[in-house]
């Protein structure tokens, strides 16, 4: 009586098997979204809520002006504070999309009531975009396989290393947006040459300008997609559909894309965007041809008028781009760009962008590292998406590929490159786990086979070979999904260890292990920065190497010579050759670019070993690159660089080395060694007795890793 | 220097106004000082001088006003002045406290002079006497010279002051005590009868000295001491009546003594620290803080404007927790630095329902850091959103105004009570009260207002789901 009383009660509440699947679905969806946010917070819980690395630095700066003092002024903010004398067209020089993201949501919080620091905005932002970008996964999943296939896109998606590396809290960087806007334009893209739908091919415009506004990786996409459609020109894939969308987010998106003061007409001058011009108007003569061949009846004649037409139209667009590079209305392909193309390219002519660690070409262990099971699941993957093509999956294939092959040019490609291994692989386990399940149940119900239909080719063909040897299947199958589990879970714990021990570092400050098992903790950037703060003139110039460039301005608040926003070299060749200069030679150097102060990394004393005597012969090139007084084989004996006493006499007085190892030679670094020991060398320092004469030293920090040293003014002359 | 000069000149004017006007002047000539005694303690850049005074009514009238004077360098640094009558006979004495409030003279002398009023609990009738005692505290008094030093030399600072005391009255028999930190003196001006041993200058006895007569002295001594200064505190205390109560504290802190010039070098200033024990070297510098935090403190947290500052221990027991803080980097002369440290309180150590309804904070006005000086304190009590008549009760006189702010989830936004002190010193730590009312209905707002948005996003969901917007069936 009491127990259908329930069930009726209970009733409405039952779940068919459509809304319990909808249940697990949106509920799992929930999970992966939470999972790919806390598991980018590692680096908040074993630090702070802070800001990483360099170039976030300059990010986050912005963000602050755009915040205080509204967009206009930010759209045209002239910042004296960097590249001294220069300054910096801030506005015209930087993808704003990041800034302007995080200070909409910093105005929506507040909107809401919720009075949350900008700082804590700006350290979530990439984690948030993360979560976003686990849901686009998803879809973008479910367009081009099914939803199984989307839900495990967006898993693997959410703990992925590649990506991870680049979206931990406080990694605010252009990167942690960029990477959501490149999958959103993508899925975008391929819904619309999926549904042929104007809305669709709309808001993948609005997509790739909100990716344009982002990220110079905006590229990869206006290479790629004019790619795709040139590849399915080629087999016979033309339609409607594909002719809506190209040309819709071409014109609209090429538009948009004007609006960003940084690109401007680079969509028709540079050369770099010359590809999807020339498949725009290739679309065009298609969509022409196809009217043509709809209006002749006799095929012959068409064939005709089609080579006429092609022949013309290639002729016609080789005179234009002729013409157009010969004049110099196009410009050439920028030196990124070759270096994409040929690794080697960089390494012979810009030593500056070689210079850069992220910029080396990718080493097997970092691909092991970043995808773990990923990498043998790709190939599966695309042999799965092989087996059944159709213009979305033609579409991922072609993303894998192009993309693999840049990161494999350059390891911070790995990260463009990270959605469509995880969405490939994500088909391969799709499709295996499914396939395995399938086995396994229809097992049970031999009877109904011939009832469910079987739509896949691989359904098919399994069940095809399921009634010849039923016993064995069962246990491979079962088997083959332990395994598939067994590797995924190792997938896993691979990320979680990777996150937490390689990726959520701030490398602003250094935790070390103590004598003790103790963590050790070396704030001394922040020590320096702050002293340069608070205890120097507010308009002090301070000359660094350009790496320190955008945290002195942002945590200083100092102007610098330069920094990290690359783009005068001689400026940079200067520094280079001032540091690699003798004393009297560089105070010459120093006092005309006006310096007052000048920073040093040194890591001698705790064993930190990015400092600047190893990064010295970086500086030594670049500016050997502007300046041939400066010259490498100075620095080395017989090729090899060092630091003690064989060192070369130019090497060791030159002022890099003078300011690093000032007063160095009387200090006790470790038990049982000489004093003036380098720890991060290993070596006993070949100059102990350094004098400075135009230069003293300010402030050094406590574990010696950041040294100040003051200019001083030049001597009267009676 | 230029501050020295002016210094002196102020003095010299005053001196010479001084003399001329002594004959032809008419203060309230009623009492007279038979006994003056001053201690003055030099040993941290906060001075404190006790004076003690026997003072008797030679007027026919009965008096209780006691007019105190000070010169105008003086009065520009004197943090506080703090005046008690002493009752009693040797060890069975009890002092009372008394009025001391800034009066003008309408027929002073001296054009400069600036005076205080003790008002005495009782007249003193004619011929009687009574006990007085004078507390002044001085800060930013300490001038070094020379102004700037290197990283290993001693701090040198120069004491400007009068043997006699300035006094509109005529005193008897006065003499000066000046307590040095340590026994190392450049230089001092005598007067005779001057006489120094160990660490104290004597000045006096001086015998019958007519009202407003002064002699300028200087002593030049070594005063190692780091002078610690917050230039700006701003303390925000911010209650929540669900139990918790957040202290904010915003510190600029400057290294007021002899500026810091030339090198800063990391290998003497370890070297010496490490081998020579602490108290055979000192640099002058600040590298240790401690504030004295009320028990039962929690969530502490000591931050700068780039982030954490890791260097910082916490100790608690049930009477107290003192939290240890060392800046980023020692401070040296003119060296400066700025940092938050934030707390929280329970709320009912803090927070009491008065008699007639109202609800009052009870707090510490002060700096929680020991032996700070602070030019300028501003207490910010944020009050729960709600509230309504806001008073605050301070022992001594404090500029106060009302604010709004705007914390998480806050619509009409919460009250502030803002009091400011201009250079405060650690004597003035006392307790402070600001009562207001408030309705606990108000508690619930807020979270009413989620439980409502929440509900809201759900009623959403349900209806996007429910409905069917598509034109076409």
């Amino acid at each position: 009586m009491s127990n259908s009383y329930t069930s009726d009660i209970l009733k409405p509440f039952k779940l068919k098997t459509k809304q319990q699947e909808l249940l697990i679905r949106v509920s799992i969806l929930c999970l992966v979204y939470i999972l790919a946010f806390i598991t980018r917070l590692f680096s908040v819980l074993r630090y702070e809520s802070m800001i990483h690395e360099f170039d976030p630095y300059f990010n986050y700066r912005t963000t602050l002006y755009l915040t205080q003092h509204g967009f206009y002024d930010f759209w045209n903010w002239f910042d004296y504070e960097s590249w001294y004398p220069l300054g910096r067209i801030v506005g015209g020089t930087l993808y704003p999309g990041l800034m302007v993201t995080a200070a909409l949501i910093y105005r929506l919080l507040h909107f809401l009531r919720f009075a949350v620091h900008i700082r804590e905005v700006c350290v979530l932002t990439a984690p948030f975009f993360a979560s976003n970008t686990t849901l686009v996964a998803y879809f973008f999943g479910k367009e081009i396989w099914d939803s199984g296939a989307g839900l495990v896109a967006a898993i693997l998606i959410a703990v992925c290393p590649g990506y991870i590396s680049r979206s931990v809290a406080g990694s605010y960087d252009n990167e942690g947006v960029a990477i959501f806007a490149l999958l959103f334009t993508f899925y975008l893209f391929v819904k619309a040459v999926n549904t042929g739908s104007l809305a669709w091919g709309l808001a993948s415009a609005f997509g790739y300008f909100y990716m344009v506004s982002a990220w110079g990786g905006y590229v990869f996409i206006i290479n790629l997609i004019p790619l795709y459609v040139l590849v399915l020109l080629i087999t016979g894939r033309y339609s409607m559909r594909l002719y809506v969308a190209y040309n819709c987010l071409y014109i609209l998106g090429m538009l948009l894309a004007m609006q960003i003061r940084f690109v401007g007409f680079q969509h028709v001058q540079s050369g770099e965007h010359m590809a999807a011009m020339g498949v725009f108007f290739l679309m065009q003569v298609f969509y022409f041809l196809d009217w043509v061949k709809h209006m002749l009846s006799d095929t012959k004649l068409f064939q005709e008028f089609l080579r006429i037409t092609v022949t013309c139209a290639v002729a016609v667009g080789g005179i234009a781009l002729g013409v157009g590079m010969a004049s110099g209305y196009i410009s050439p392909w920028t030196g990124r760009f070759y270096s994409l193309l040929d690794p080697t390219y960089a390494k012979d002519h810009i030593p500056i962008i070689a210079s850069v660690s992220e910029h080396q070409p990718t080493a097997w262990s970092s691909f092991m590292f970043d995808f773990h099971i990923l990498l043998f699941l790709f190939p599966a993957g695309l042999y799965f998406c092989f087996k059944r093509l159709s213009d979305a999956t033609i579409f991922i294939v072609m993303y894998g590929l192009t993309s693999m092959y840049f990161a494999g040019v350059m390891v911070r490609l790995i990260l463009v490159a990270t959605p469509a291994v995880c969405l490939i692989s994500a088909i391969a386990v799709s499709a295996t786990v499914k396939n395995l399940t399938v086995l396994l149940r229809s097992k049970t119900k031999v009877a109904q086979i011939g009832s469910t239909k079987g739509t896949s080719s691989a359904k098919a063909s399994s069940k095809a070979s399921l009634d010849q040897s039923q016993p064995f299947q069962k246990n491979g199958a079962m088997a083959l999904l332990f395994g598939a589990f067994y590797l995924l879970s190792r997938y896993a714990t691979h990320c979680t260890w990777v996150t937490s021990e390689a990726y959520s570092s701030p490398s602003i400050v250094l935790a070390a292990r103590g004598a003790h098992g103790n963590r050790v903790i070396f704030d001394d950037y922040r020590e320096a920065y702050f002293w340069l703060r608070q205890n120097t003139p507010l308009d002090a110039k301070v000359m660094s190497w350009w790496d320190y460039g955008y945290q002195i301005t942002a945590m200083g608040n100092r102007t610098v010579i330069v920094d990290n926003n690359t783009w005068n070299n001689t400026h940079i060749a200067t520094v280079g050759r001032a540091m690699s200069s003798y004393e009297d030679e560089a105070y010459e150097i120093i006092r005309s670019l006006d310096v007052d102060y000048v920073l040093v990394v040194f890591g001698g004393v705790t064993g930190y070993s990015s400092d600047d005597i190893n990064k010295f012969l970086w500086m030594v090139r670049i500016g050997g690159g502007v300046f041939p007084v400066i010259k490498e084989p100075d620095y080395l004996v017989n090729g090899e660089y060092r630091v003690d006493k064989g060192a070369a006499p130019k090497m060791l007085n030159c002022l890099m080395y003078k300011l690093s190892y000032y007063r160095f030679g009387e200090m006790m670094t470790e038990y049982g060694k000489p004093p003036g020991y380098d720890r991060a060398r290993g070596v006993e320092i070949g100059n102990k007795d350094i004098k400075l004469e135009h230069l003293e030293e300010a402030f050094t920090t406590s574990n010696w890793i950041v040294r100040i040293y003051k200019v001083k003014p030049p001597n009267n002359r009676w | 220097m230029e501050a020295r000069i002016r210094a002196r000149v102020n003095l010299a004017l005053t001196f010479f106004a001084l003399l001329f006007f002594v004959a032809g002047s008419s203060p309230p000539r009623q009492f007279v000082i038979s006994n003056a005694e001053r201690r003055i303690d030099l040993s941290s850049h906060i001075i404190n001088v006790h004076l003690t005074l026997k003072v008797e009514n030679a007027g026919t009238r009965p008096a209780s006003e006691v007019v105190l004077a000070l010169t105008p360098t003086e009065v520009d640094h004197l943090a506080m002045v703090d005046a008690s009558a002493i009752k009693g006979k040797r060890k069975k004495t009890t002092s009372l406290r008394l009025e001391v409030k800034p009066t003008e003279l309408p027929d002073a002398p001296p054009i400069d002079t600036k005076y205080f009023t003790i008002y005495l609990a009782n007249p003193l009738n004619s011929g009687e006497s009574t006990t007085l005692e004078v507390l002044y505290v001085f800060t930013h008094f300490l001038e070094p010279f020379p102004a700037e030093i290197a990283q290993s030399e001693s701090q040198l600072v120069f004491y400007h002051d009068t043997a006699l005391i300035l006094s509109p009255y005529h005193i008897k028999q006065q003499t000066t005590f000046i307590k040095t930190p340590s026994t190392k003196v450049e230089s001092f001006i005598r007067m005779e009868p001057t006489n120094r041993v160990g660490t104290e200058i004597k000045y006096g006895p001086y015998e019958d000295r007519p009202p407003y007569s002064i002699s300028p002295i200087h002593v030049h001594f070594e005063n190692n001491s780091p002078f610690a200064v917050v230039e700006e505190l701003v303390q925000e205390i911010e209650i929540s009546h669900w139990g918790n109560i957040q202290v904010t504290e915003h510190y600029k802190l400057i290294h007021a003594g002899a500026r810091h010039k030339g090198v800063f070098s990391r290998v003497d200033y370890q070297s010496r620290q490490s081998s020579n024990g602490a108290s055979s070297f000192r640099y002058v510098r600040i590298v240790y803080l401690l504030a004295r935090l009320p028990p039962r403190v929690h969530s502490v947290y000591y931050r700068g404007e780039i982030g954490n500052i890791s260097s910082s221990h916490l100790r608690t027991d049930s009477l107290k927790s003192e939290l240890q803080i060392e800046p980023r980097y020692p401070l040296f002369g003119g060296w400066k630095a700025t940092f938050v440290i934030g707390y929280g309180l329970p709320l009912q150590d803090f927070l009491f329902e008065s008699s007639d309804d109202k609800r009052y904070l009870n707090f510490t006005f002060g700096c929680p850091l020991i032996g700070m000086v602070v030019d300028k304190l501003t207490i910010k009590v944020v009050l729960p959103e709600g509230s309504t008549d806001p008073s605050p009760v301070v022992p001594f006189p404090v500029e106060h105004h009302l604010e709004a702010k705007y914390s998480s989830l806050d619509v009409v936004g919460r009250t502030v009570v803002v009091l400011e002190k201009k250079n405060f010193v650690p004597m003035h730590n006392s307790h402070f009260q600001v009562y207001y009312s408030f309705k606990p209905i108000f508690m619930l707002a807020e979270s009413l207002m989620l439980a409502s948005a929440f509900f809201m996003l759900f009623v959403a969901c349900v209806a996007y789901i429910h409905i069917d917007l598509s034109v076409r069936k």
